[in-house]
């Protein structure tokens, strides 16, 4: 599973880093975890907001700072 | 609407805590125990009311309803959609930019970005509890005039070659976005960022009503009319370079307006400087300059203070 954090680096994107690290560790999943601050390549993925949560490839959140127990409940 | 808190806390004050009606520390203390905690009740109702229907909204979801809108049209909806949307200035980047790549005119998107932080739910939620709800009718509709005539002229000066970041625009049109989200997922999230913000601006409130309190209580009306208000020209600039600077106090820097309003300052100095906190914002300059031109950032500034200035010399002229 590849997890991507998108954010231009504000402490919301830090923050939801934290919480998707946490999030899988309470899972127990093998999962990888990127940060894109790219702002172009944050584009391709079709965001207007940050942070946002993309698993494999597809948005689940924009926005919006999820806590861990969100992001396991996406997983 | 709060007659009852008036009396109630009246009682508190008078017969609970033995102070001296019409005393200036009685007055004093009256007035800052009545606002603050009014302003904190209006504050978590509007702010949840807010940030409830804005679960229903983001901004993919306008991108795709601002594709393809003409100009005018398009900077009168944005601007609408500026008031209903959860913004954050953080997110200026993607926003600019992901609506030039769905081929929104610059225009539009500036409608939506002077807007939206003009509309922000601490403001509006302080402007009802300090001014009622005529004046935060005043400020919304002029407001959104500002947002859609700034955004507008700003699109007429076709500036597009000032982004400094190649975009290249998408090719046909955006999928609708649908969020799906059960009400009371809804209910909960609203809360929780209700409590967020509160946790946040609740101290500002608490030292905005005190200095209100004492200036209330403690400083005569005329003092005011004659040093921070009356009818000056140089009133209104004055309110707006001085509420550019204030961005994240608004919350802070409101209760001291309404209590300057009430003394003696007009009322379009004072929506002048409102309008100049939350709609200049400085945080939000820094973030576009990363992808806009000086000169862009410049003009943006200079027309929607223009608004504001406008706006301030109307009202002092009709009021």
């Amino acid at each position: 599973m590849k997890i991507e954090i998108l954010g231009t680096g504000c402490a919301k994107c830090i923050f939801l880093y934290e919480n998707a690290k946490k999030a899988v560790a309470q899972k127990g999943i093998f999962a990888e975890i990127v940060k894109v601050e790219d702002i172009m390549q944050i584009m391709n993925y079709g965001v207007t907001s940050t942070p946002a949560l993309v698993v494999d490839g597809k948005v689940l959140s924009s926005g919006k700072l999820l806590s861990a127990e969100e992001i396991v409940a996406l997983l | 609407m709060f007659e009852w808190w008036e009396q109630l806390s009246a009682v508190m004050v008078f017969d609970g805590l033995g102070l001296i009606k019409g005393s200036q520390l009685g007055e004093a203390v009256h007035f800052f125990i009545y606002d603050t905690l009014k302003i904190y009740m209006l504050l978590v109702a509007i702010i949840f009311i807010v940030s409830f229907l804005r679960t229903y909204f983001n901004t993919e979801k306008v991108r795709v309803y601002l594709q393809g809108k003409s100009e005018l049209s398009g900077n009168v909806l944005a601007a609408l959609f500026g008031i209903i949307t959860p913004f954050c200035s953080c997110s200026a980047i993607p926003l600019f930019l992901g609506f030039m790549q769905a081929r929104i005119p610059m225009g539009i998107t500036f409608s939506f970005l002077i807007s939206a932080p003009l509309n922000n739910e601490i403001a509006i939620a302080m402007l009802f509890g300090l001014f009622g709800w005529k004046v935060t009718a005043i400020y919304i509709g002029f407001g959104l005039l500002v947002a859609i005539l700034g955004g507008f002229i700003i699109g007429k000066c076709k500036l597009e070659k000032y982004v400094l970041i190649p975009v290249t625009p998408m090719s046909g049109d955006l999928e609708d976005v649908e969020i799906r989200l059960h009400v009371t997922k809804r209910i909960k999230d609203a809360w929780v960022y209700t409590k967020d913000i509160f946790i946040k601006i609740y101290l500002y409130v608490l030292v905005g009503v005190g200095i209100g309190a004492f200036i209330h209580g403690y400083i005569p009306a005329d003092f005011i009319a004659r040093y921070a208000g009356g009818d000056a020209w140089y009133a209104v600039p004055l309110a707006v370079l001085l509420g550019i600077p204030m961005y994240s106090n608004a919350a802070g820097v409101m209760p001291l307006i309404e209590v300057l309003t009430s003394k003696g300052m007009l009322l379009g100095s004072a929506l002048s400087f409102m309008m100049a906190v939350t709609a200049l914002s400085l945080p939000e300059a820094m973030i576009l300059k990363r992808i806009l031109h000086v000169k862009l950032i410049g003009l943006f500034f200079g027309i929607v203070g223009f608004g504001i200035l406008l706006v301030g010399y109307v009202f002092n002229a009709i009021l």
